[in-house]
């Protein structure tokens, strides 16, 4: 890409969210939302406001956000060991394949604001019910993208390699791991950016720290300025470790798209 | 562009590169070495069923040690069944196939290396890696393995290219690495399948040239399937022509003077005006 065309590409989304913000701002400040809302003007604070809120609570943002942020890194790295191990588990074996898929797939309609209680009253307000969520919400998008990466590999070149001597494990280390790779990727951003969901539903499940549960606290307390700070917060947290993640895919899959002609 | 003759002729390297013994006796066939008897490849009476449907029957081939045997046959004809039956990646119906002694298919794989029709090389590993990984299956470590495939990518004149990927290389350059990368097995007999099909017509000619080459100074007992008559009759000691589905052995063609230096002159001569026409009969289902 030219510098130019970079600077457009960058220019145009951050035109579109300064006129949004631009409109809000304006909006608030003349209790525009608030009238047609039917609310107090306090509880519809502007852009200015949010930010005002970033900065003086900035200690205690940061606190919670390093919570979140630890919850989030270690029920990602759960989700992530767990997944791939399955998605290697299903490639390998007929009868776990059979026996598990059904059962990963029912995994996923088991609304977490119903278990996210459960799994608090069973293992307390401490950490492990969150990466339980965590994970729980991660493992899926990256246990079934790994999974087809794996079963999408060239039947041919399992056959070359045996015939330059590779049994099972090196056919499953040397091409169907790195050709399942981008796959396993695909899933993993999904992965990350639902594990800060995952996150807050947690801490409003059991919590008495992180975002989320600064979130529930404040909008309890209708300081709707700290509220949707914690917010701007939490999603800057996604957007940076999406970035991260992204980063690190393209240092790792660094070869062309099209593997064979 | 061939750099066959640069380097020293005559010099085995299926031993040179390989640390383990070989285990068949045409392992001991270097040009100048005196040959070893018996066939290093004996095949009988072979058949191969797929279900109700029957892709070859009654094969019989053999080829002696040090030999390029060309089979050419109709699409279809179970070329491809042929040599997966022969490497042991496949279990044939009916019949025996020996590498040396007669083996099973378990015990054939060990003794051969495939070159499929596509180059299959790995997109994430550089040109000079996917020409060592047989090495490195055997356990070498990365270093090791690049040392002893980086003198035989010079002499396949594939200098420079070392660390290139493979969708970088040229069609004629990616058929090059994978050919390495199926004699680095180090296997007794090699089996190529439609190693050239791919490419267009200039560089495979070009390649054809290489291959004559690579034989003339280094012989390998070799299978190699193609549809291209004249690819088969260039680089074969002898031509097996194969019949429709289920697949047999029409006839075998004798080459009297395979793998010429100059192809040109080579293809274009009376004598192999002859064979290609008796080739093309034979396929076209003419008895001769």
């Amino acid at each position: 890409m030219s510098t130019r065309a970079r600077l457009v590409a960058l220019a145009a989304p951050a035109a579109v969210i300064l006129a949004l913000l631009g409109l809000w701002e304006v909006a608030a400040q003349w209790d525009l939302l608030a009238d047609l809302l039917s609310i107090r003007d306090f509880l519809v604070p502007a852009p200015s406001e949010i930010v005002q809120a970033l900065w003086e609570e900035r200690a205690l943002l940061a606190e919670d956000a390093w919570v979140t942020l630890r919850e989030v890194l270690a029920g990602f790295a759960l989700a992530l060991v767990a997944g791939l191990a399955l998605a290697v588990l299903l490639h390998l074996s007929e009868t776990a394949r059979r026996a598990l898929y059904p059962l990963l797939v029912a995994s996923q309609t088991i609304p977490i604001i119903v278990i996210a209680p459960v799994l608090v009253v069973w293992f307390g307000f401490g950490i492990v019910p969150k990466l339980l969520i965590i994970a729980l919400i991660c493992f899926f998008p990256i246990t079934v993208n790994a999974y087809d990466g794996l079963r999408s590999v060239d039947p041919e070149l399992p056959k070359m390699l045996r015939t330059l001597g590779a049994g099972r494990r090196q056919i499953l280390m040397r091409a169907e791991l790195p050709w399942a790779a981008p796959f396993a990727f695909s899933g993993a951003k999904i992965a990350i950016a639902v594990a800060v969901i995952g996150a807050v539903f947690a801490e409003w499940a059991g919590s008495n720290e992180g975002l989320g549960h600064l979130i529930l606290v404040s909008s309890g307390e209708l300081s709707t300025a700290l509220t949707f700070a914690a917010i701007a917060v939490l999603s800057a947290i996604a957007i940076a470790l999406f970035a991260l993640l992204a980063l690190v895919e393209r240092r790792v899959v660094d070869w062309r798209e099209e593997p064979f002609r | 562009m061939v750099t066959k003759r640069a380097y020293p002729a005559a010099t085995n390297t299926a031993a040179a590169y390989s640390e383990e013994p070989l285990t068949s006796s045409a392992a001991n066939d270097a040009p100048g070495a005196p040959p070893t008897p018996g066939p290093a490849i004996d095949i009988r009476g072979l058949g191969h069923r797929y279900g109700d449907l029957a892709a070859l029957a009654g094969i019989d081939l053999t080829v002696p040690p040090g030999e390029v045997l060309g089979i050419v046959g109709p699409s279809g004809c179970g070329k491809s069944t042929l040599l997966e039956i022969v490497s042991g990646l496949r279990e044939q119906s009916e019949g025996t196939v020996a590498i040396g002694v007669p083996r099973a298919a378990p015990d054939r794989l060990p003794a051969c290396a495939l070159m499929p029709q596509r180059d299959l090389l790995l997109p994430w590993l550089s040109a000079l890696d996917n020409a060592a990984i047989a090495p490195r299956i055997a356990g070498a470590r990365r270093e090791r393995a690049r040392e002893r495939a980086r003198p035989l990518f010079e002499r396949l004149g594939l200098a420079g290219f070392e660390s290139t990927r493979p969708a970088e290389l040229s069609g004629g350059m990616r058929q090059r690495v994978a050919f390495l990368r199926t004699l680095m097995a180090g296997k007794p007999v090699l089996l190529l399948d439609e190693p050239f099909a791919a490419l267009d017509a200039i560089t495979r000619a070009q390649m054809q040239s290489w291959l004559a080459g690579v034989l003339a100074d280094d012989a390998h007992t070799v299978l190699l399937v193609t549809h291209d008559v004249e690819e088969a009759l260039y680089l074969s000691d002898r031509v097996a022509v194969m019949t429709a589905r289920p697949g047999r052995i029409a006839a075998t063609l004798e080459v009297p003077s395979p793998r010429a230096s100059d192809r040109a002159a080579a293809v274009t001569s009376p004598r192999f005006g002859d064979l290609r026409q008796r080739a093309l009969k034979l396929l076209a289902g003419e008895t001769s």
